[in-house]
Order: structure tokens, then sequence, then C-alpha cells
């Protein structure tokens, strides 16, 4: 009888299991797509400034938003466009920053990566490495002083942003304050060009979380199992109160830093060691070997994907960008405080 | 009874979290310690866990206000000294000021910068940051120069849903004292006409207030009247208040504590140079420190900053021309 409840109860584990599986693969699936179509229209014009792609980020990534939850705080950084599809980010806010659209959440006031909505929990990142880490904690910070208990708050750096002085700083008041932060570093091995060997000195990014008094997990990022279940137990003991949790994921970015970058300097070694496996070519492995999934309904949920990309494309392609004679050109909330600093603007003729 | 202008700012901390349950203070050494300058003594007993000691790290210490604002809170960070802002610059400048523009999501958070020199503090616990700070758009920045201000701007600088710097000057901090607190204020971005004359303007801020009306009251004595213009905030910077200044007396000095190189002088001459030309009479003169560190032997110190001895030399340079 025991015997029978027990089984049961892994059998409903392992269900569950699945589902979350499945829900994270189309995340995943998703968040290609969206990165191949903005790439596209990267290299047909069609998008100012820079695009920059999650590929082979995905499985970690998306770990973290399924991780989390609706009230939680999430700070994604570049290569988290997985991770803000499961944390709830709509691919047309994405797609409408992409293209300068005035009806998405920067208003052409920024661009690509940089979009978020605050008040939502998802904050925009700035640009400067390791600096989201300190706002999440202060977020944190105010969600205790409001007594809301079992909230988390993660954010997602690479091996580059833990040199700064920012993420030491950071890391080390979330510990102080034992915040319930999950810090995810996305190892991949280059900061822009710059490999790991002129990054750190340290056997394993790992070992820093001792320094600081900070829980550790570490993972293979190319493996959404194990992505899923870590970051499961990371998120969980931050919510028990476990104080702060240190995530490190080894991996490889399968694309330059940027649209622009052919990433040139990836050497080959790297590129086919088991770092270098496409973490989405991977997971759909899985899914075709537990037939958990056939090829049929892959090819399906990747169309889907295509049409809701293409949907969210069609429709900011149709949005007015942002006006320049529309635009306040005030920085400040306070309005009655702005000063009007009178500016040249040669077309106009004045 | 009287109040000092340090005791002033402690007060009106003390009023905003009283008043304002959103209101809390984060900084090194402000808690049970009461802060390096005794800013917020007693308000981490008055207001338990609403004063937080913060670890050396100036970034972190910004960086976590942003993200109490973010949550609809309204910290209020001491920086022990101006310049241990530099490590924070970072999140001030291109987290903090661009929240807002980026967003839409206000970032109500006051940043206080203990400023200016005193003998003997040397390169280090002497700067004056306003000028940098000002730079930046999506920041307000605040100089009081007296108790009065020194206790409503900082009560504005709380309420205001923009990143606010303000810059309380450490030599006024025993120094300056008034018989009890201000009532009301004058709005913020308003300048003060501190002396009224007819000879001369000298527009002036913080600490250089009292330097420029000591020399205004000894010039009395030679008959020439000089009208004092206390800017009050440096951003927003109370253009006409000082335009009508100079078309009273068609002359100009502007005086600032901190270096010269693109500092508030030289904003305050460009400004009247392009919007008041003609009512010059004589070419706009300024008067900054030193274009070198801040020496630490009061013999150096002394030179180094403007005093109300080397404003009466120019100002009687500028009534000659």
């Amino acid at each position: 009888m025991l015997q029978t409840l027990e089984s049961c109860e892994k059998a409903e584990a392992v269900s569950s299991f699945r589902e979350r599986y499945l829900k994270a693969f189309r995340f995943m699936l998703l968040a290609r797509v969206l990165d191949d179509k903005m790439a596209s229209l990267y290299r047909g014009g069609k998008i100012h400034g820079g695009v920059f792609l999650g590929r082979g980020q995905e499985a970690l990534s998306v770990s973290v938003g399924m991780a989390l939850r609706k009230g939680d705080i999430f700070a994604p950084l570049i290569r988290d466009g997985a991770g803000r599809l499961a944390f709830g980010e709509p691919v047309l806010d994405a797609v409408r920053t992409y293209l300068g659209s005035a009806l998405g959440p920067m208003r052409g006031r920024d661009g690509n990566v940089h979009r978020g909505r605050p008040r939502e929990g998802l904050f925009p990142m700035i640009s400067h490495l390791g600096a989201m880490i300190s706002v999440v904690n202060g977020a944190l910070l105010a969600r205790r002083f409001k007594k809301m208990e079992g909230v988390v708050g993660a954010t997602c750096v690479g091996d580059g942003a833990t040199s700064t002085g920012a993420f030491h700083e950071a890391i080390n008041q979330a510990s102080v304050e034992k915040l319930p932060l999950v810090l995810v570093v996305a190892n991949n091995q280059y900061a822009y060009s710059t490999p790991t060997s002129r990054q750190f000195a340290c056997a394993d990014l790992a070992d820093k979380a001792v320094g600081y008094g900070v829980g550790v997990h570490k993972v293979d990022g190319t493996d959404l199992e194990k992505c899923l279940q870590t970051l499961e137990e990371a998120v969980t003991l931050a919510r028990e109160g476990k104080g702060p949790r240190l995530v490190v994921a080894q991996l490889l970015r399968l694309c330059g830093h940027g649209e622009h970058d052919d990433a040139g300097y990836i050497t080959p070694q790297l590129k086919q060691s088991p770092l270098g496996r496409d973490c989405l070519k991977e997971a759909e492995e899985y899914l075709l070997r537990r037939v958990w999934a056939d090829a049929e309904g892959i090819r399906l949920w990747r169309e889907e994907a295509t049409r809701e990309v293409e949907q969210a494309v069609v429709t900011a392609q149709h949005e007015p960008g942002p006006d320049p004679y529309q635009e306040n050109w005030s920085a400040l909330a306070s309005r009655y405080l702005s000063e009007r600093f009178e500016i040249y603007d040669p077309a106009a003729g004045s | 009874m009287s109040i000092t202008y340090l005791e002033a700012i402690r007060e009106a901390q003390a009023k905003a979290l009283a008043d304002d349950p959103r209101v809390f203070i984060y900084g090194q050494d402000v808690a049970a310690f009461g802060g390096a300058f005794k800013a917020t003594k007693n308000l981490a007993v008055e207001y338990p866990g609403r004063v937080l000691d913060a670890p050396i790290s100036e970034d972190a210490i910004v960086g976590a206000a942003i993200g109490a604002a973010i949550e609809g809170y309204r910290p209020i960070i001491e920086m022990q000294f101006a310049d241990f802002s530099t490590p924070g610059f970072s999140q001030i400048i291109n987290q903090a000021a661009t929240l807002f523009w980026r967003t839409n999501v206000p970032c109500p958070i006051t940043i206080r910068l203990p400023s200016g020199g005193t003998s003997g503090s040397g390169p280090f616990h002497s700067q004056s940051m306003e000028a940098i700070y000002a730079h930046y758009p999506g920041l307000i920045v605040m100089t009081p120069a007296t108790v009065e201000d020194a206790y409503s701007m900082l009560l504005e600088a709380v309420a205001i849903d923009d990143p606010v710097i303000f810059c309380e000057h450490k030599y006024l901090y025993y120094h300056l004292k008034a018989p009890c607190l201000p009532s009301e204020a004058m709005p913020v971005g308003k300048a003060r006409i501190a002396r009224a004359g007819r000879d001369l303007t000298i527009v002036a801020y913080s600490a250089m207030l009292h330097e420029a009306l000591a020399a205004a009251n000894d010039m009395a004595g030679e008959g020439v009247e000089i009208e004092v213009v206390d800017l009050r905030t440096i951003k927003p910077l109370d253009t006409d208040t000082v335009v009508a200044s100079v078309a009273r007396t068609g002359r100009l000095l502007c005086v600032g504590e901190s270096w010269p190189w693109g500092g508030v002088t030289a904003e305050v001459i460009a400004r009247v140079a392009t919007e008041g030309f003609g009512l010059l009479d004589a070419p706009p003169q300024r008067l900054n420190a030193k274009d070198t560190p801040i020496p630490y032997h009061p013999n150096l110190w002394s030179v180094h900053r403007p005093t109300a001895r080397s404003i009466i030399a120019a100002a009687r340079n500028l009534l000659r021309m």
C-alpha cells in the first residue's frame, strides 16, 4: 500500500516535471525563433543599433524565468530572451523595442535588450555590468519593509561581470542583509572577446560564493533538465529564507557578442567540446528520447512560435516611431522643475 | 534656543521619517552611531528598522536605493563625504538619472553629500561635486546655504519624485545657527536675493554665500552696494533671478567653491552672456577654487578657495572696469 502511494507520488512528480520541461522547451524555442528573426531583420537593415542573441544560453535563462513566479523580481541581462518570456514578457515588448515602436515599453527612448516593466518586477538592464544586482537587492529590501514574504529576486550576469566592483559590492550586500537573491552567472567562456583566462584566476567562479558567505549551485548550462532542477532548488532555498544563492553555469555563447561580431575568437576546440552543445537541440533530443514529444509535434510548435513572432513584427512595423517634435525632452518626473534648453535644429532652420 | 545647520538636517530627516512611512535612511555608520557627523543621531532608536548601516559599497548603496524607489520607497542615502560618492557615481548617473526617462517609473531618492572644505581635511574629504552631478540630465542638485534652506530643502528633496543630490556644506554644519526651524519655504528652483544692492551682482551658493555676504558688508563701508544672489539649487538654475539682478547692477561676479573648469560659475556666466549680454556694463567675472587638489595645510587651504578677502579684491577690480 505504502509502496503504491510512493510510486503514485513519483509518477505525479515525473508528470509535473514533464509539464515544466515541455513548457520550458517551448519558451526556448520561441526565444530562438525570436532571436533568429531579429538577426534577420538586423541583416536586412531594419533594426537601428545592435541585436544581441541568447543562442546557446536558452536552457539556463529559461530555467530562471520558470523558477520565478508572478510577484517575484527579475533583472535579466542581454542573453535572457528565454527567461524573459518564461517570466511573462510579451513577445511584442521585445519586438517593439527592437523596432523602435513608440508603443513599446521603452517608447524609442531605449532599445534592444534594454527593456522592462519595473512595476511588474521586470527590471530594464543598463549597460554597466553588475549594476542590476544591487537594484534587485534594494527591491527585495523594500519587500521586506512591506513584510512581503516568499518573494525572490533573480538576476543574471556573465563571467565578465564577476570582475566588476558592482558585482562584489552587491553580492556582499545581499549576504549581509540575507536577501532572497538568486544571482545567476552564465560563464559563457568569453566577455565579448576576452577569454576567461584573462578575466579571473580562481579555479572556479563558484569558489567566490564562499568568500561572501553565499550558498552556491553549479550546473551544466547546456542541459535543460539540470538547469531546471538547479534553478528550482536555488530559488526555493532563497524563497525559504536561506539567504542569497550564487548559481554558476558552464556553457558557450553560440553567437557573437552582438550580431555585428562574427566571434572569430571562439576556438574550434571549445565549439567541439561538450560546452559547445546547443542546448535547444539537446532538449529536443531529450524530448524525442523520452517520447514526451515527436518530431511532428515539435515542428508544429516551431510553426506556432514563428507565427507569433511574425505577427508581432507585422504589428510593430505598422506602429509609429517616436516623434521628436512631440517628445517633451524632459528627464524629470517633476516636470515643473525641468529647465528649457533651446535646441538648435538645422532641419527646422531655426 | 537656536538650531544649527547640521541639527536642521537631522530634524528634517526625523520629520521625513515621521511623516512618510516610505522614507528610510541607508548609509555607512548612520544607525547606532548616528553618522560620521551625527546627522542621523538617535534616528535609528526613534525609527527602528528604518535607519540601516551599509557596508562600504557606495555603488551597491545607491543601487539598493534605486531598487527600493522602484518599489515605492523614498530612501535617503548618506554618503559619508561627498568625495566618496564617486564609487557610486555610475549608479547615480546611469541608473537613477535615467530610470524615469527610460521607463516612466520615478526614482525618488535623496543622496546627501557632506560637501566642501574645512580646514585640515585635505584632498579627499573636502570636495564640492555639484557641477558634475548637475551635468547629467535627470538629477536635481540642491546647495542650501542657510539653516532654513537645509531643513526645508531636504524635506522637499525627499518629496520630489526625482533623484536629488543634496549638497550640504560641512563648514556650515556647526558655524551656522538660526533661532528656529522655518515654517514656510521658497519654491524649489527659485534663487533668493540674499542682499539687495545696485552696483554689482555676486552670484553664490552654499558656503560661498556667506563669504559673499561678508564681502558685501565690508564694501558697504566704502559706499558700494553689492547685490548677493543665493542660487539655492544649482539645477534647476534660476537664470531669471540672476539676469534680473544683472539688469539692476550691470556687473556680475560668480563665486563657487568647486573647481573652475566647466562648473557652476561658468554656467551662470554663459547664461547671462547669452540671455543678458546687453545688460552687462563690464565683462562678467568669476572666482573659484584654484585648479589643484584641495590642500591639507590651513595656510594653503585658506587661499585655495574663494574667501571674503579674495571676493572683495575681485569685486573692486570689476567695479573699475
